[in-house]
């Protein structure tokens, strides 16, 4: 990541106090921080993580269901599933505009995920083994992120919260697609159910775990609260989520993949079982069965590629000065 | 906050579906509403044929310009190819449900369940020697230079004819050449851009893009001459002729090759027409079964 440009002056001067005070005021008003503004250094490196996490989510998840875009069962399931992986490119590409606003650069931030040195989201290193799961990322995984992003859409940084509320609408058109398909398959054959039913066997629990950690083993949730960046803990999400799905499923048809999941009348919620946080961990760590499918498919992208970029940049270069402009 | 109520509320009343498209496409029935009749002294088979030649190189290329989604330079340009192929997908599902309504679904209907629409049938249920596109559209992408040299070659043909085919007697495919237009229009565009910019690039950038255009340029024998059933249906004021398309084509490519710091290779002899008569490479059955093969291994389902 290239440094920041902006002007600041040096830690612990009077003047930065003055600022940081400025800094808590607005977000304390619930107002937004937006990139002309003074921001402390942890806000900035946190907030870029953050989106740059979600940047390549959003490439790298264009993944699972893209592999069956040439296989795709009706012309009408493969022009949606089509318009549905070029959105996701379209927020990959909204998202690291944001990250851009912060002083990261997305060339750094592409290499920065090849490298491993940036996650993404876990969920997508399991791979789509029926085109029912394609409508069971649609109704869980985007399901999931829609509750995980919404709250975003407040977000105390200007850019991010606008490029979310652009995403959300999205994410939510996208989900209930996959919603539909699912219902169609339901209608269909008996091979067509059992692949429905498989396939949410297999997606539930890391949809769950797409929340993050518990809350009490989530370390860096309080300072991201407190600075507006955070609106609610990974366990309420987690739980909202819980809440809004069983329905669906019921009135799907199918059955989530959960002994132990049960109303709460007291407290009007559903329970769900113990999540294996064990898996969270070798997943996220690199050993989901599709971490290097993943990672290779992306640097190859970038690598076999790399000669269409310097060409562009040689041509732009060259055109550039032809007409009396500056050099790149 | 009210934002965010409002996204919730949206969810939970799932059936109500208003929602939109980043890129706005409509996905249902192609030809709804439309009036399919053939017109006076046409023949229905010439004319479905005719609608499978143009929808089956649009389906074609599509699923060509496909496997680039995941594996492109840039994300712009993930971006760019996606909606290429979403063009062409809407275009093959139109000339593919039109095709459909003439009766020339033969054997394809009779494989696929009552309930797949016409253009499923088609799409997923006819062997690879009953597509009619041609040789242009069916050779691999191989790398980036050669995609896009061959995507300037096809929707520079395919935009002349596509112009032209706007005065068809034939009104639905008139209102799918107009609609057609707008969209190779720019897809002509995207792909001139980038042939400049690997022409005129860098050294290695020039090879390459030189030999994509060394390679694509034979496959324009299959594309100019036209088979008997487009020939009657020129006599007919419905179809385009393509040995017409030439002159337009050739100034098109010469100009933008030229732009390009390329060599204009020689025109190649024409050729009796292979593509529009089921004649095709492996590679062609290749792609068929791959884009079918979820669809025949479940021939009553329905998606």
């Amino acid at each position: 990541m290239s440094a920041p440009t902006l002007d600041r002056p040096a830690a612990g001067t009077p003047d930065e106090a003055a600022l940081q005070a400025q800094f808590d005021a607005t977000i304390a008003a619930g107002h937004r921080i937006e990139p002309r503004d003074w921001m402390p250094e942890g806000y900035r490196k946190t907030l870029i993580r953050q989106i740059a996490q979600h940047a390549h989510s959003e490439i790298i998840g264009m993944q699972p269901e893209g592999d069956w875009l040439l296989a795709a069962p009706s012309l009408r399931r493969k022009a949606i599933l089509l318009a549905k992986v070029q959105d996701e490119a379209g927020h990959g590409m909204y998202l690291y505009s944001a990250a851009e606003t912060l002083g990261a650069d997305r060339a750094d931030l592409t290499d920065k995920l090849i490298e491993r040195r940036q996650k993404y989201s876990s969920i997508f290193n399991y791979p789509t083994l029926t085109y029912a799961d394609v409508g069971v990322i649609g109704w869980l995984v985007d399901g999931a992120a829609i509750c995980n992003q919404v709250p975003l859409c407040r977000s105390s940084y200007g850019p991010y919260a606008r490029a979310m509320i652009r995403i959300c609408k999205e994410e939510s058109f996208h989900q209930r697609q996959g919603y539909e398909l699912l219902m169609t398959m339901m209608r269909g054959t008996p091979e067509q159910r059992a692949m429905v039913q498989d396939a949410v066997d297999r997606w539930w629990w890391p949809s769950l775990m797409m929340f993050g950690p518990p809350d009490d083993d989530s370390p860096n949730s309080a300072q991201s609260m407190a600075w507006g960046i955070k609106r609610h803990s990974n366990d309420e999400l987690r739980q909202r989520f819980v809440d809004m799905t069983v329905p669906q499923a019921e009135a799907l048809g199918v059955t989530l993949p959960d002994p132990d999941l049960a109303w709460d009348e007291a407290a009007g919620h559903w329970r769900s079982g113990a999540i294996d946080w064990d898996e969270f961990k070798r997943v996220v760590s690199g050993s989901g069965p599709m971490n290097d499918v993943r990672i290779a498919r992306r640097r190859a992208a970038r690598d076999d590629n790399a000669w269409v970029t310097e060409a562009a940049n040689a041509y732009a270069t060259k055109h550039s000065a032809e007409h009396g402009g500056r050099a790149a | 906050m009210a934002h965010e109520e409002t996204v919730y509320d949206a969810l939970a009343n799932a059936a109500d579906d208003h929602g939109h498209w980043a890129f706005g496409t409509g996905f249902d029935d192609p030809l709804a509403g439309v009036d399919t009749t053939v017109p006076e002294g046409v023949d229905p088979a010439d004319l479905g044929t005719y609608c499978l030649m143009l929808g089956d190189d649009a389906l074609v290329l599509a699923q060509r310009l496909t496997q680039w989604v995941t594996a492109s330079p840039e994300l712009e340009e993930e971006v760019a190819v996606a909606n290429v192929a979403l063009d062409l997908l809407g275009q093959a599902r139109l000339l593919l449900a039109r095709a459909g309504s003439t009766g020339v679904l033969g054997r394809s209907r009779s494989q696929a369940t009552d309930s797949i629409p016409d253009e499923d049938a088609l799409a997923y249920f006819r062997d690879p020697d009953e597509f009619r596109n041609t040789g242009l559209v069916e050779a691999p992408g191989g790398d980036f230079g050669r995609t896009v040299v061959r995507l300037l070659v096809a929707s520079t043909v395919r935009l002349a004819l596509f112009a032209r085919l706007r005065g068809s007697r034939d009104p639905v495919l008139a209102a799918i050449a107009a609609k057609g237009v707008h969209e190779l229009t720019y897809h002509r565009d995207h792909a001139a851009r980038w042939v400049l910019r690997l022409g005129d690039g860098t050294a290695e950038s020039h090879r390459r893009a030189q030999e994509g255009v060394d390679a694509v340029w034979p496959l324009l024998a299959d594309v100019l001459t036209p088979t008997d059933v487009e020939q009657r249906l020129v006599d007919a004021g419905v179809a385009v002729d393509p040995a017409g398309l030439r002159e337009e084509v050739e100034g098109v490519l010469t100009t933008v090759l030229e732009r390009a710091t390329l060599t204009v290779p020689a025109w190649p002899a024409a050729t009796a027409p292979r593509g529009r008569s089921g004649q095709h490479g492996p590679e062609l059955a290749e792609l068929v079964a791959e884009m079918q093969s979820l669809a025949r291994q479940h021939p009553a389902a329905t998606w």
